[in-house]
Order: C-alpha cells, then structure tokens, then sequence
C-alpha cells in the first residue's frame, strides 16, 4: 500500500481510539472536576463495562445487534451502581481527602480487577459486532462499526454537554465544582451529586468499553492502557474543562493511533508519560495546585 | 548613639494579576526599635512583610537587611540571616509537644550542616524559651491541645528560640482575652531589649503602649510615618482608621 | 543503650536465631522477606517520616536490580559490585526525579512520580534487546558469589539477605532518631512553619528521597542478585503498590513497621494463593481497609496506645 492509504488507515485507526478515549477520559475528568478527587480505579469500570457487555450479549440470543443494545443499557447501569457503592461505601467515609482517596482507589482497582478473574476468567473472549457491513475505499475496505464507534462516541459527548450546560443536574453539578460549601447553602444536595457524579464517571468508561468490545475482546486487564491514557488526556487538556478534555482526547488518541502505526507504541507511551509528569512539574499550580493538597 | 538600620527596602512592589498590593514601597527600620504597621483590612500590610521575611517574591524592588541585599534569599536563608516570622494564622506542629516544637526552631540555630546540637544542650537551650514565654510547665503537653492564646505565645517561643534579630508578629493579639493582650505586652517589651520587633496589630491600645514608631499602609503604600503621639495627631489617619 | 536502641537489637537477634530454628520452606521465605522489608523500609522514610506519598518507588528498586543484573550479564561484575551499583543507581535515580518531582506536592507529587516510574518500567521494555522485557534473565551463577561464597547456597543468602536488611533497618533507625529525622517530622507535620524556622525544606526532602533511592536500589541490587532473576515486574507499577501496602500495614514513621508489614502480607498472599488465583484481591481489600479503619498501622496504633517510646 501507498503512504497516501496507509496514513489514512492510520488515521481512521486513531480516530476510533480517540473517539473511545475521550469518553473514557471525559469520566476521569468529571469526577476530578468536581470532586476533586483521582479515581486510580476508573480503568477497572473499563473493564467491568467490556466484561459485563460480553456476559450480556452471550446471554441474549438472536441477532448481534439485540445484545449488542442490550450491554449498551445493562452494562453502564450496573457499573453506575456499582461505582455509587463504593462512593458511599469507601470515598464518602475517607472525606474525600485527596491522598487517601488515591490509596482508596488502588485498593479498589485491584479488588474489581481480582474480582474479574476469579469469575470471569482469565481469557479474552470478544463480542460480535451489532452491524456486519464494510466501506469499501479505493484502497481497502474499513469496518463499518469502527466508523459507528466515532458517530456514537461524538453523540454521547454532545449528551453530557447539553446536560452539563442545560439541565438543573448540570447546573448543580457545575455549582458543586465551582463551590461545595455555598452549593449546601442553596440546599444542593452535595452528598448525592457526588455518588452521582462518580456513577456517572464510571459509566461513561462503561460506555466507551461496550463500544470498544466488537472491536478489541474482553480481559480482565484491559482497564490498564485506557486508565493510562485517561490520565494523560485529563492533565493535558486541563482538569474539569470537557473541551479541552475531547480536545487533548483527539489529539493523543489520533497520536498514539498514527505513532504507533510508524514507531514502536512503547515509544509513544514512554513520551506520553514523560510528557505528563514534566506538565505538572512545570505547571504545579495550574493543574492540581488549585487547592492545596 | 545613632541607631543603626536594620533593614531598608527601596521600591518594593509586589502585583497579584492586576491588583497591585504592595507598590513601591521604601522603608527603614533601626535596630533595637518597636515598629508597628497598621492599616486598614486590604492595605498589604502581611504581603509587605511576606516579601520581608521572603515567603513571597517581589515583582520589583530590594530588601536590605543589615546592609545585605538579601531580595534573592529564599525565606529560610533569611531566617539563619535573623529575620524570624509568627504566622498570622496559628501554625505549630499540632500533634507534637510544645518542647518539640521549640526543640525544632533551637536546633536550627545550632546545627551545624544537619548535625545536630548535643540533646542537653538542646533541651535545657529549649526550655529556656519556653520558660520566657511562661510555658514550661506544660512544656510535655501537646501543642495541638493547647488553649488559643497558648498557641499563640508558643509561635513566639518558636520565634524567640531562633534568637532573630527582627522579629515580625503578624497580628499577634488577634483572639486573645484582655488579661492575655496584657501579658503579651510585656512580653514583646522583654523580647524588644535584644530584638527589632515589627508588629502587624489591629489594636489600637496594644499599638499606642508598644509602638515607638508607626507605619501606616494604605492601598499597599506608605500614608503615614511617626511616633505614636503624632500618628494620633494626624487628622488623616484618624478619621481613616482610628475610629475619630 | 536505650529501650529503643535495645529492642531493635533483639529483632535482629531474633532474627539471626531463626535462620537456625525454622522449617526449609519458611527460612526461604524469611530471606524473600527481609529483602522486601529492607525496600519497605526505604519507602517508610520518605512516606512515614517525610510525608510524600510516592506511587513511583519500583523505579528505584528497579534501577537497583537493572543495575546488578545488567552488570553481572553485561559488564562481568559479581555481587558484591552489583550491590554498590545498585545503591547508586537507586540514589542517582532519585536524585534526579527528586529535583523535578519535588516541585510538587501532594496529589501532583503521587502522579508525577506514578508517571515517572511507568516511563522507567517503559523503557526496560523498550529496551528488550538487553533486559529481555517482561521475559526477564537468569543471572549466571559465577556472579552470584561473595568471597568465595554461594549466593544460592541457603544459607549464604540468608545471612545475605539479613546484613541487607540489618543495615537498612538501622540506617532507619539513625534517621529516626536523628536532628535530620526531626526536621523530616517537621515537613510532614507542617512544610510552611518548618521553612519559616529556617530550614531548606526542598533540600532536606531530596536528601530524604536519595537516601529512600539508595535504600530500595540496595533491595533491588540484592533480590536480583540472592535470587538470580532480574524482570519488568519489578519495576511495575505493581511494586510501587506493595511498599505502600507494606508500611501501611506495619505503621509508617516506625522503624519496625515496614518489617512487620512485609511479613504479615507475604504470608496473607502466600496462604491465600493456595485456593485462589485472585490472590492480588486481598491486597485490594487490605489498603482500603486500612485506609477507612486502620490508617496508622499496627505499630502505629501501639505505639500511640501503648509504648510511646517506640521509634
């Protein structure tokens, strides 16, 4: 193939891991947004998303895409409960105090991730894709699903934009992140938009997972790379800000996607990395330094 | 004898985005004097004296301290060069005993690199401190179960045990009792026969005792500058701020 | 000699006896565990007495056991070359991202230094052609021998294992009770009062990290070189987890805690490993659980109820 098709190839490639990464990295950042609090668990939600979407579609039989529509409902809402319990349970009784709530959430990324192992196995096991057609390009054909992902993904977003900017929901969680003590004085019930906002943290991971799954199978350590990523989408693209969020989500995503296709990924990631950790030594105060922790 | 300056500062300007809270500022201090500075909530009195003890950075301007330019110091270089700071919000190790917490600020004199002094010598130097502030006896206790006005005297201690040749107190008297403000006179006239204190204090009593001279600040400038009698004296700042 | 002093004596003693008493199996273990301790150790003095929560210490550890391992495969260095490396490479490397990572703090302090490790653990994989990724190596066993002694032989590796960890344990034990563990305290305790007393707040916390470096570089110098294997695991983000867990379950800022906590989880993974898989998940259930209920610790909790004196 020609370098002209095979940077296309790569692109759509990058655009799809994109279009799943700022979903994915769009929940880190609500809930650091608002809470201000790093969820070290949010990649295990990931994973309990895309292994909770394989049980539900194996369940139901019929046509790919009954099951597919199926996880799409089922699995985000059982993560959502799953991530207001351990809201309730863990980070509510620890005052949301920032170091603590990180030991916190890497006890529970390990618990959720061994829990995973111990029933759902070891293997990868994929998910069929809901619609079987390919686009066929002068040069190669491309999944048509893939090209779904990043349809479904960009309306998702426009969804929690449109809640954040224009509902009493958003507002209140807005208020929240601007002020938790003057929120309680309007009588916003801080407390439940907190386990609110965390349940909705993780189901947007869970989203990005059930797309993800037709794609890359299920395994009980896949929350690994997408919480990395999340990371380093979040603190590029600046805490709490859903732009810079889906902004820094396109440009890593499309990057990691691209690199990888013509350097080796563990390159990539190594400078992704670096790059993250010289962000917050340069800008201390910018990112976190907001309140002192 | 001529009194000898402390410490100067020549332009001292410090801006926070627009706001300009301390601007262009020149002020001299002798040694052995009590100075207060006074002014209205705002005026940039604690940034003035943050950009003195170096806990902030100037955006223009110098500080001289006993004829060394020290405006490149870090803070803590300029605490072993004598400049001692109380914070205006109690800050001491809360869940160490008070002796720890002099212990801490003596053995700074005394180390040599991170060698630290002899523990005897240390402790007795220690309780000699606590002693002068009148907190021996519960020298043991933790410092976090102290009473307020407590608290407070053992920041000065903390100060003291540096042994500083300036000593700044930013609103020392603030929520103390009136038998407390007392005592706490006496104190700063005791510590002010080896030291140059500079005082940040809200009231008007505590000032007009200790005071030899009186700076007033208003909008991060110097208004005013005199002896107690004729800062009462002047018109301008009394009705400003004296409540006249 | 003071109480102190006294009881962290009769701990080694105790120890050096039990190479002595116990079963095969249990004795092997023991070695294991005095190495890892001797690493818990190193993080306790930058987490318990200096207050920085790192999530990066396997990079150290790892820049230890690289540095034995690749110089024993590579350069033809044996042991005990290996060690002096390995605790300088552990002190270099933290050295290094102390000066960066320590203009932070807090919870920009924890990712940086997650970062930093993850890029280090990267970088052993990207450079496999020498240190065999995750495969890992073997390290020969002319290698492993200290005057004319054999490292794999039992025994050696258990007075090996025991000098390391001695000598970390009461190099913390000196910190402790030093004027520098003192100011440490204080920096945890409260950065802003312990600058304005006159201190050089940044300084003392690199030197705290390089010597937390030198410390874990020691443990990972000496678990390559009493075990043999040198692989990525070990610098995974993994083992930047385990120290934390260990000291936290121990006591942070107690001399013996990091012992103790190393100890208690080994045998808590090693027995439940036996029925399950999923042995990790009790590493999960113990740091939230001691986070919620038990954030002291065990010697933490004593020493507060019980024995003050307990350094």
């Amino acid at each position: 193939m020609d370098f002209g098709p095979y940077l296309l190839l790569a692109s759509l490639e990058g655009a799809v891991g994109a279009a799943v990464l700022a979903l994915t990295a769009l929940g880190l950042s609500l809930v650091f947004g608002v809470m201000r609090i790093v969820n070290v668990a949010h990649g295990e939600f990931y994973m309990l998303g895309a292994v909770i979407a394989w049980w539900v579609t194996s369940m139901v039989g019929g046509h790919p895409a009954l099951g597919f529509v199926a996880a799409m409902v089922v699995s985000p809402l059982i993560v959502g409960i799953a991530a207001a319990a351990a809201e309730r349970l863990v980070l509510r009784r620890l005052d949301y105090d920032p170091e603590a709530t990180i030991v916190a959430t890497i006890g529970l990324l390990y618990v959720i991730q061994q829990l995973a192992l111990s029933t759902y196995g070891a293997d990868a096991r994929p998910v069929a894709a809901p619609i079987d057609f390919r686009v066929q390009f002068p040069w190669f054909g491309y999944s048509g699903y893939k090209l779904c992902v990043i349809g479904a993904s960009a309306v998702m977003m426009l969804a929690v934009w449109l809640v954040l900017t224009h509902t009493r929901v958003g507002l209140m969680m807005r208020a929240t992140q601007h002020d938790p003590e003057t929120a309680r004085a309007f009588a916003i019930p801080v407390d439940r938009v907190y386990a609110g906002v965390f349940a909705i943290g993780a189901m947007l991971a869970a989203l990005g997972a059930v797309l993800i799954v037709p794609i890359q199978q299920a395994h009980y350590l896949m929350g690994h790379d997408p919480l990395l990523l999340s990371f380093i989408v979040v603190i590029i693209g600046g805490l709490g800000s859903l732009r810079g969020t889906v902004l820094a989500a396109v440009i890593i995503g499309m990057s990691d996607g691209i690199i990888s296709v013509f350097f080796s990924p563990t390159l990539a990631k190594i400078l992704a990395t670096l790059l993250v950790a010289f962000v917050l030594v340069w800008r201390p105060a910018g990112l976190f330094g907001a309140r002192p922790a | 004898m001529a009194a000898m300056t402390l410490l100067e500062t020549h332009g001292l300007t410090r801006r926070f985005g627009g706001l300009t809270a301390v601007d262009g500022v020149e002020f001299r201090l002798d040694e052995g004097e009590i100075r207060a500075l006074i002014g209205p909530n705002g005026a940039g009195k604690t940034t003035f004296v943050s950009l003195l003890s170096g806990r902030i950075r100037p955006s223009a301007g110098r500080v001289v301290f006993a004829g060394e330019d020290v405006t490149r110091l870090p803070a803590h270089a300029r605490v072993m060069r004598g400049i001692a700071y109380t914070f205006q919000i109690t800050s001491i190790f809360a869940r160490m005993t008070l002796l720890d917490n002099v212990r801490l600020a003596v053995q700074r004199r005394m180390m040599r690199g991170w060698r630290g002094p002899d523990a005897r010598a240390l402790d007795a130097a220690a309780m000699a401190v606590l002693d002068r502030v009148g907190l021996a006896d519960r020298a043991t206790g933790i410092a976090g179960n102290l009473s307020y006005g407590h608290q407070r005297l053992l920041e000065v201690a903390m100060g003291l045990g540096l042994r500083p040749r300036l000593l700044i107190l930013d609103e020392p008297t603030q929520g103390l009792s009136d038998a407390e403000i007392a005592g706490f006179v006496d104190l700063v006239r005791e510590i002010a026969r080896d030291a140059t204190v500079l005082l940040i204090e809200h009231n008007m009593g505590v000032v007009m005792e200790l005071a030899h001279r009186i700076t007033v600040m208003e909008m991060g400038q110097i208004l005013a500058e005199g002896p107690p009698e004729a800062i009462r004296a002047d018109a301008e700042v009394q009705r400003a701020y004296l409540g006249g | 000699m003071s109480r102190a002093v006294g009881l962290h004596i009769a701990v080694l003693a105790g120890l050096a006896l039990a190479q002595f008493t116990l079963p095969e199996y249990h004795h092997g273990n023991l070695a294991r565990i005095m190495v890892l301790a001797a690493f818990a150790s190193a993080y306790n003095i930058t987490f318990g007495y200096a207050g920085m929560l790192s999530l990066g210490h396997a990079m150290f550890f790892g820049a230890g056991l690289y540095a034995a391992g690749l110089a024993a495969e590579f350069g033809g260095i044996a042991a005990p070359g290996g060690l002096v490396l390995g605790v300088i490479a552990g002190a270099l490397m933290a050295a290094v991202v102390g000066v960066l990572a320590l203009r932070t703090t807090g919870v920009s302090f924890m990712i940086v230094t997650l970062m930093f490790a993850q890029a280090a653990f990267l970088t052993v994989l990207y450079f496999g052609e020498w240190t065999r990724g995750d495969e890992g190596f073997v390290i020969a066993s002319d290698m492993r021998r200290v005057l004319g002694l054999d490292l794999a032989d039992p025994a050696t590796r258990y007075w090996a294992a025991f000098a390391v960890f001695g000598a970390v344990m009461l190099g913390s034990l000196a910190v402790a009770r030093s004027s520098f563990g003192r100011v440490l305290a204080a920096i945890r305790e409260n950065e802003e009062r312990t600058r304005m007393l006159g201190y050089d707040v940044f300084r003392a916390k690199l030197m705290a990290l390089a010597v937390s470096g030198a410390m874990a570089g020691a443990a990972g110098a000496a678990y390559a070189l009493l075990f043999g294997y040198v692989g990525a695991t070990f610098a995974s983000i993994q083992y930047s987890i385990l120290p934390l867990l260990w000291v936290l379950t121990g006591g942070a800022a107690t001399v013996l805690g990091p012992f103790l906590g190393t100890l208690l989880m080994f045998y808590l993974i090693d027995v439940s490993s036996s029925f399950t898989t999923a042995h990790m998940m009790i590493v999960g259930f113990a740091l939230i659980g001691l986070i919620l209920f038990f954030p002291k610790g065990i010697l933490g909790t004593l020493r507060e109820r019980v024995v003050p004196w307990l350094p």
